[in-house]
């Protein structure tokens, strides 16, 4: 049966290339060579082996962590060439094992995370002109071809048995995990009918015929491969400009992790098991603020708006993983809303540096894994908060917002040129465009000038959900959370996940909405996971029987 | 001429138009193939060879001079069995399958072309050892291993055909693409793309080989799809002289070791032009183990996939009492912390060692025979098979160090007594230097001692080859 996660070591989110295990990460000029060399003893979790070049979490984080290395430490990089260490084969894909002895919540939760660093990877060829270029040296299946799927290009090795394929309905009954199925017809815009022979077909599609179905760019002979991949790696690399010759390395996070809390620099997690909720609290900005990009760039990743967000969006992979019964997230700030205005419009104003240009980027990627977060998350915003601009982003993000109104002790909210559209959702418009999706024309007036908002106008502007006075407040917000913490959790991510993205789709939101919502429902039908479902038996001796009936 | 007319086959082919069309577009291909890839030299040469031109028992091995292109390879079912049914796996008792059931299609399809990729891999892989053979005798052997292997190919050629559609013509197009040890277009399995470029090292194969071989089509012989059971129980008919080539031949180096031993003073054949005891020691360690690792991983989902599914059984299914295996269990040593231990694997599961442990048991029955030979000639030494367990490239033992008695040893201690144990480039060096032709009638190279008989009841001296 699948195991508990809360029962085992909590999975630690930091790396660093000294540390990897599973991958190799190498320089030549402007191409990075990241190479999959899966350790197949060092799993995340015992029970199982990376046979094949297989992964699980653990090989996931490294790779998280390279591409965001890649983008900060190495601006030089123009091409990263993804490949494998192994003759015949380049990856297998997710590991099965591991997925057949987990928990529900942890297939669907490490699916989420794979998702977002392969859509790390979309983002960094996207913003930060990190060419990606898959060279498939072998073998190439479900997980390891979505991998492929999220490069820029895809060279497969054409010698009469390396296929890629995507073997998961007919193999597993269950779907591909990772932007698979969107991604070939999305993206690479496969034919439909050629792509659903594809998908059906556990042994894939090897050479000409992976090219004349769009499924690779390229088929090169074992001979030529590596020769044709170092030209195309520098090709790619010419065809995006340089950003600058040097990076900003991105140092540890300090972390006290204690029983019931984790103390960042600028943040605070804490813990409510019994009440089984969580506050996250961040600090706004102190002392004087650097205004020039040579400043900030030598504080590099300890400039406020860096180190704030990295540790934000290491407490919330924290929470996904690691505290799955803590359902409701209370967002805090504290800080002088002031000195936060003044940093954003700082930032905003130095935009066009890639440096700040990749910090932005970084804090756009960040707030989308909260809205990504399968939790409750209400904003309290209480007198010495600083709920400003970007930090507004947090209660923009949140499900519903709690606005204190002390006549004695007088609190504000505040928008910047940042909620204009720095960080967009995953679907596309920003936060404040889909808070305001029947209302646009609330928008220009919003964003006219930076400006703080009372309580009342907040209230009056749209841009809180709840003012109470110092006499209900406590009570408002302590009815509210008992009455979360009754409803189903089931129910909950659904209704949320439903409510957080009103609008148009694009390809990146179909991945989690339509992807993640389908995965997550057939993660749990029998045919999958029942007694004898096609996950449960793989690699038994039984054969899985399916039920028959569609709904 | 009609193809149909030139293919001997019992499948009614000039009946079949799809058929027809599909080996009318890859028969060129074929005979291209067999002219870059086949035995070097002779093809124009009268070669006495056995030729299959029916099913029968008269008709199976039919005897008479051909010139190697004009071999007919052709498509040869085993008699249908009056009403057969699934003999293992989850459909148990359920009619055979004439047709190729749609869920299974992949894996079948898979199955095929990787048996079919091993038959021209070998004819590949021993295309110039005609250069060096020690005699007419074996040199007509080699080609009626070569020309079989071929007709093997034909014959699951002939199931992609026919039950493949598409996909399946594109494959076996794709056999005749991929070559033996070549770096762009390789076999499937390693051990078909090592060369083999002494005799030494053929007898070992066809030994050792060929007869995993053998029993991955015993294996298939028991499928519930019946046209590659049908298939395959007459490859086996054919398979049986390869090992026999195998097994004679390395008897016959053997007695002659045995003779050159008593004709020095010091017991030393080799130093008498031969090949020694010692030598063949080694030659058997490294040829064993290679060919124990084609049977694929000790504990596999893939062989506990087609035995469920009933698609690949176990060699004389009919020899087990147990036919559907999901409770029992395989007791299988592993190796953990540097000590050998024991582990219970599902008997699916364990699958490919089932059918290793009937092939390891054959092995030692020609074992047996060469160390008659030996102690015959009152000589003093033992050749044994090692431990299944030792240099292992494939399965549970890889990556770690044995000794040929199967103890776990470590590495540096494996890599010390290594040229102890497995060839080493020096005694490939002197095999290879031994390899001078030999083709006069009757006559046979230093090295070797002449067969017990010849072939149909000719005499050792036969023409078995005639120069054009």
């Amino acid at each position: 049966m699948g195991h508990e996660v809360s029962d085992q070591t909590p999975v630690s989110f930091e790396t660093d290339p000294s540390r990897y295990r599973h991958w190799k990460l190498s320089f030549e000029g402007p191409v990075a060579r990241l190479i999959m060399a899966v350790q197949e003893k060092e799993a995340l979790r015992p029970g199982y082996e990376l046979k094949l070049n297989s992964y699980d979490l653990g090989v996931d984080i490294e790779l998280a962590d390279a591409i965001q290395r890649l983008r900060f430490e190495h601006p030089e990089v123009r091409c990263v060439v993804v490949s494998s260490d192994r003759e015949k084969i380049f990856c297998a894909g997710a590991n099965i094992h591991m997925l057949a002895s987990s928990d529900h919540g942890f297939k669907v939760n490490f699916c989420k995370l794979t998702n977002e660093t392969r859509l790390a990877m979309e983002d960094a060829s996207r913003h930060s002109g990190q060419r990606y270029l898959a060279a498939l040296n072998g073998t190439c299946a479900g997980g390891g071809y979505e991998l492929a799927l999220a490069c820029d290009e895809i060279v497969l090795v054409d010698d009469g048995n390396s296929a890629v394929s995507l073997p998961e309905t007919p193999l597993l009954g269950v779907l591909p995990g990772t932007g698979g199925l969107t991604r070939l017809v999305d993206k690479r815009k496969v034919r439909r009918d050629l792509a659903d022979l594809f998908c059906t077909v556990a042994e894939g599609v090897k050479g000409k015929r992976a090219k004349e179905w769009r499924l690779v760019d390229e088929v090169v002979p074992r001979s030529r491969f590596d020769e044709f991949i170092a030209k195309r790696a520098q090709e790619l690399a010419k065809s995006s400009p340089a950003r600058a010759s040097e990076g900003i390395p991105l140092h540890p996070l300090a972390r006290e992790i204690g029983e019931d809390r984790i103390a960042y620099e600028h943040l605070l997690l804490e813990l409510d098991r019994e009440g089984r909720r969580a506050t996250l609290t961040v600090r706004g900005p102190a002392g004087d603020l650097p205004s020039d990009a040579r400043s900030l760039r030598a504080l590099g990743s300890a400039w406020w708006p860096l180190a704030a967000f990295r540790q934000l969006d290491d407490a919330l992979c924290h929470l996904r993983v690691n505290e799955p019964a803590l359902g409701l997230v209370l967002l805090k700030t504290e800080g002088d809303l002031q000195r936060m205005i003044a940093q954003d419009e700082i930032m905003f104003r130095l935009k066009e540096d890639w440096f700040v240009g990749e910090v932005l980027l970084l804090m756009a990627r960040t707030l989308r894994r909260l809205d990504l977060t399968a939790r409750s998350f209400f904003a309290l915003i209480e007198p010495g908060s600083c709920f400003a601009g970007s930090l507004f982003e947090l209660a923009l993000a949140a499900d519903r917002s709690y606005m204190l109104d002390d006549p004695k002790r007088p609190g504000a909210v505040a928008l910047t040129p940042v909620n204009g559209g720095a960080f967009p959702m995953s679907h596309g418009p920003s936060r404040l465009q889909t808070r305001f999706l029947g209302e646009p024309e609330r928008l220009g007036p919003l964003l006219r000038e930076s400006r703080s908002y009372a309580p009342e106008e907040a209230l009056q502007a749209g841009l809180v959900t709840v003012v109470a006075d110092d006499i209900d407040y406590e009570e408002e917000v302590r009815l509210a959370v008992e009455e979360r913490g009754s409803l189903s959790a089931d129910a909950l991510t659904g209704m949320e996940a439903n409510l957080r993205f009103p609008g148009l789709d694009n390809c990146d939101s179909k991945i989690f909405s339509r992807l993640s919502a389908w995965q997550n429902w057939i993660f749990q039908r029998p045919n999958a996971v029942g007694e004898k479902g096609a996950l449960t038996l793989y690699g038994k001796p039984g054969r899985p029987s399916f039920d028959p009936r569609r709904t | 001429m009609h193809l149909h007319e030139k293919i001997p086959n019992n499948v009614n082919l000039h009946e079949d138009r799809k058929l027809l069309r599909a080996l009318e577009k890859w028969q060129p291909n074929y005979m291209k193939w067999w002219q870059e890839a086949g035995p070097a030299g002779f093809q124009a040469d009268d070669i006495y060879l056995r030729t299959a031109v029916s099913v029968g028992s008269e008709g199976w091995a039919h005897f008479e001079y051909v010139k190697m292109p004009d071999y007919r390879w052709g498509i040869f079912l085993a008699l249908p069995g009056k009403d057969r049914r699934i003999p293992f796996g989850d459909f148990l008792g359920n009619p055979v399958w004439q047709e190729v059931p749609g869920e299974f299609r992949n894996s079948l399809r898979r199955i095929i072309v990787t048996q079919g990729d091993t038959e021209p891999a070998s004819v590949e892989q021993q295309r110039r050892l005609s250069s060096s053979a020690p005699s007419m005798y074996d040199c007509r052997n080699l080609f009626q291993v070569n020309v079989e292997e071929g007709r093997h190919l034909w014959a699951m050629v002939y199931l992609l055909h026919a039950h493949f559609g598409r996909d399946g013509r594109e494959e076996a197009e794709e056999l005749l693409e991929r070559r033996s040890g070549d770096f762009d277009k390789p076999r499937i399995l390693t051990t078909f793309n090592e060369p083999i470029d002494d005799w030494l090292s053929f007898f070992m194969f066809t030994m050792f080989t060929d007869r995993d071989g053998k029993y991955q089509l015993l294996a298939l012989a028991e499928s519930g799809f019946d046209p590659l059971s049908r298939t395959t129980r007459f490859m086996l008919t054919e398979e049986a002289h390869h090992m026999f080539v195998g097994e004679t031949g390395i008897g016959r180096v053997v007695r002659r070791a045995c003779e050159l031993m008593k004709q020095d003073p010091n017991e030393d054949a080799r130093a008498q032009g031969g090949i020694d005891l010692p030598m063949l020691q080694k030659y058997i360690n490294f040829w064993y183990s290679a060919s124990l690792d084609l049977f694929g991983g000790e504990i596999s989902s893939n062989a506990a996939d087609y035995f469920a599914s009933g698609l690949k059984g176990r060699a004389k299914e009919e020899r087990y009492d147990d036919h559907v295996a999901l409770s029992g269990h395989y007791d299988l040593e592993i190796l953990e912390e540097g000590a050998l231990g024991h582990k219970l694997v599902p008997m699916r599961n364990a699958m490919n060692e089932v059918v290793r442990d009937a092939y390891v048991e054959d092995n030692q029955r020609g074992v047996d025979r060469w160390n008659r030979i030996i102690r015959e000639a009152g000589i003093d030494f033992t050749l044994r098979l090692p431990s299944r367990r030792f240099n292992r490239k494939m399965g549970i033992y890889a990556g770690h160090d044995f000794d040929p008695e199967g103890k776990p040893i470590t590495d540096v201690e494996f890599n010390a007594r290594r040229f102890e144990w497995l060839p080493t480039e020096s005694d490939r060096t002197h095999v290879r230097n031994l390899m001078q032709p030999v083709l006069e009638r009757g006559k046979m190279a230093h090295w070797i001692a002449p067969p017990a008989a010849g072939i149909n009841g000719k005499p050792v001296d036969f023409e078995y080859i005639r120069k054009a």
